[in-house]
């Protein structure tokens, strides 16, 4: 809500007149493309009860909606703990002093934030299936993971590298200067001190992450989604099963969104770096699978 | 090698990407305007509507892609019939661009969002005083600005849209690139490290130059402060 006072004056009695017949004709709006929801899907016979009734009974819960839950919180738990320690090494890798490592680090990096993940799920799916190491109906999870920690990673990779820029320049200067070597000042001084710069976009990136794992439905990985629709083609019900989906992950990265913004405040007071974005520089959009800093972007 | 090149012939790889293309086309397009419409709404002063707007924004930024093709394809088409075109495909590949631009409009809205806060406060106030009201200062002075404040944005939103354009493959969109992988990988599993590396060269090769370009032209076009 930054914007408000930029764009406007104190409304005086006139726009104050104005802005109330504005929200008006906006309430109508609202309140009509609601109203003409609900009479078209009544008239679809989709507020029947009988298709909204499984969802107030405990097994419908039990044994497909928390069920589908975990084996989505499962793959994003997972996968939130091997993309991290992927891109902690990449991210290090693209700030070493030696120029083979960041060269290979930096094609890794940008090499898996183009590629879909998607593709990238069905490739390690069809790949896994083929070699055999794992029990066929546990390749579709580990394609899931594998696609999500490379993406992921990569990101991740990124905001460890740009949390250390972001850095003020004394950090490295303080730590030469009592004798450090690069390497010690980087890991003693910087990263943690990045680490927590970046807390707020990590956890942004689990929403992506968590948002992510629901991919895992196109290569048959039984989660949250796959459940839904389980559910719905057993019930009759599809459209409120997955609208009731839907709302679960809503509810969850809402929360996620929530503590980002908290973090990024908490801690805006505990490094050098910046965990929050002034006002007036560009903001980088919490990512639509993530774009995060952006290719090419230095 | 020989095998691969003419699993190539048999398999129309450069039309399964004009597929995905497309897809980005006019799912950009759309998600654009919608999306302008909606940081619109966020920054006008009718409380109305910026509820709506925010509204929208965080509930579409937090729901999956994948949930929401499969809706178009499971629930409008599947149960409630809806189509946007009597040949099937057609209609199903309209409904993914629909699901693809309802999603990615809630981000286009904050990279605007973003590129309104790249304004400093003195424009506005300055358009207020020469007696500019909220439309006519938002249009002529906000937004032209806002916008390439918002290229690099803007430009992530782009490059996310064409990798997402794969996931249309839940909304029963049946050759564009993903769909066509699994199939080539599952005819020939033999080959499957050099049919994997084409698609991913392939988004590489479009990817990568986005990227570069809108870098370049949001340094090229922002406006100097």
């Amino acid at each position: 809500m930054s914007a408000q006072q930029v764009l406007f004056d104190a409304p005086g009695p006139k726009s104050r007149r104005n802005i109330l017949i504005g929200n008006i004709i906006g309430a109508i709006i609202i309140v009509g493309l609601i109203g003409y929801l609900i009479v078209a899907l009544t008239a679809q016979g989709q507020f029947a009860p009988e298709r909204w009734s499984p969802f107030l009974e405990w097994d419908t819960w039990r044994f497909f909606l928390l069920e589908g839950l975990f084996y989505t919180l499962r793959a994003a738990a997972i996968s939130v703990v091997t993309s991290i320690i992927f891109g902690l090494i990449f991210g290090l890798g693209r700030l070493s002093h030696v120029a083979a490592i960041r060269w290979f680090s930096g094609i890794v990096v940008e090499f898996f934030r183009a590629v879909p993940v998607l593709l990238m799920m069905i490739f390690f799916w069809l790949l896994l299936g083929n070699f055999g190491i794992f029990r066929p109906q546990d390749s579709p999870f580990v394609a899931v993971i594998l696609g999500l920690t490379l993406y992921n990673g990569s990101v991740i990779a990124e905001l460890v590298r740009s949390g250390v820029h972001n850095l003020p320049k004394g950090q490295r200067e303080a730590g030469l200067a009592i004798g450090m070597t690069r390497t010690q000042s980087l890991r003693a001084i910087e990263i943690p001190q990045a680490l927590v710069a970046m807390l707020p976009a990590l956890v942004s990136q689990f929403v992506v992450i968590l948002k992510d794992s629901a991919l895992g439905y196109i290569i048959t990985y039984s989660e949250l989604l796959a459940y839904a629709r389980r559910l719905g083609s057993g019930e009759g019900n599809i459209f409120q099963s997955l609208i009731v989906a839907a709302v679960i992950f809503i509810i969850i990265n809402f929360l996620l969104t929530s503590l980002a913004t908290k973090l990024s405040r908490l801690l805006s007071f505990r490094t050098g770096g910046k965990t929050r974005k002034d006002k007036n520089e560009k903001v980088l959009v919490a990512d639509p699978t993530n774009t995060g800093t952006g290719v090419g972007a230095a | 090698m020989e095998d691969y090149l003419s699993l190539l012939v048999e398999y129309d790889v450069l039309g399964a990407f004009w597929v995905n293309i497309q897809l980005t086309l006019w799912a950009g397009l759309w998600s654009f305007l919608l999306g302008t419409l909606l940081a619109l709404m966020r920054i006008s002063p009718i409380a109305s509507l910026q509820w709506l707007g925010a509204a929208y924004v965080n509930v579409f930024r937090n729901t999956p892609l994948t949930i929401i093709l499969a809706f178009g394809f499971l629930g409008l088409f599947g149960q409630l019939g809806f189509t946007l075109d009597e040949d099937l495909n057609v209609s199903l590949f309209r409904i993914a661009i629909l699901g693809l631009a309802i999603y990615h409009a809630a981000f286009v809205c904050e990279a605007i969002r973003s590129g309104v806060n790249t304004v400093p406060l003195g424009q506005a106030e300055a358009a207020r005083a020469i007696g500019l009201s909220f439309m006519p200062a938002a249009r002529l002075v906000i937004l032209p600005q806002a916008f390439r404040g918002a290229i690099a944005p803007l430009g992530n939103v782009l490059i996310a849209l064409i990798k997402n354009s794969t996931v249309a493959a839940a909304g029963s969109v049946a050759i564009e690139t993903s769909t066509v992988m699994k199939e080539m990988i599952e005819f020939r599993s033999d080959v499957i490290y050099p049919i994997f590396f084409t698609f991913a060269i392939g988004f590489v090769i479009l990817v990568i130059p986005i990227g570069l370009l809108t870098t370049w032209a949001s340094k090229k076009l922002a406006v100097a402060r």
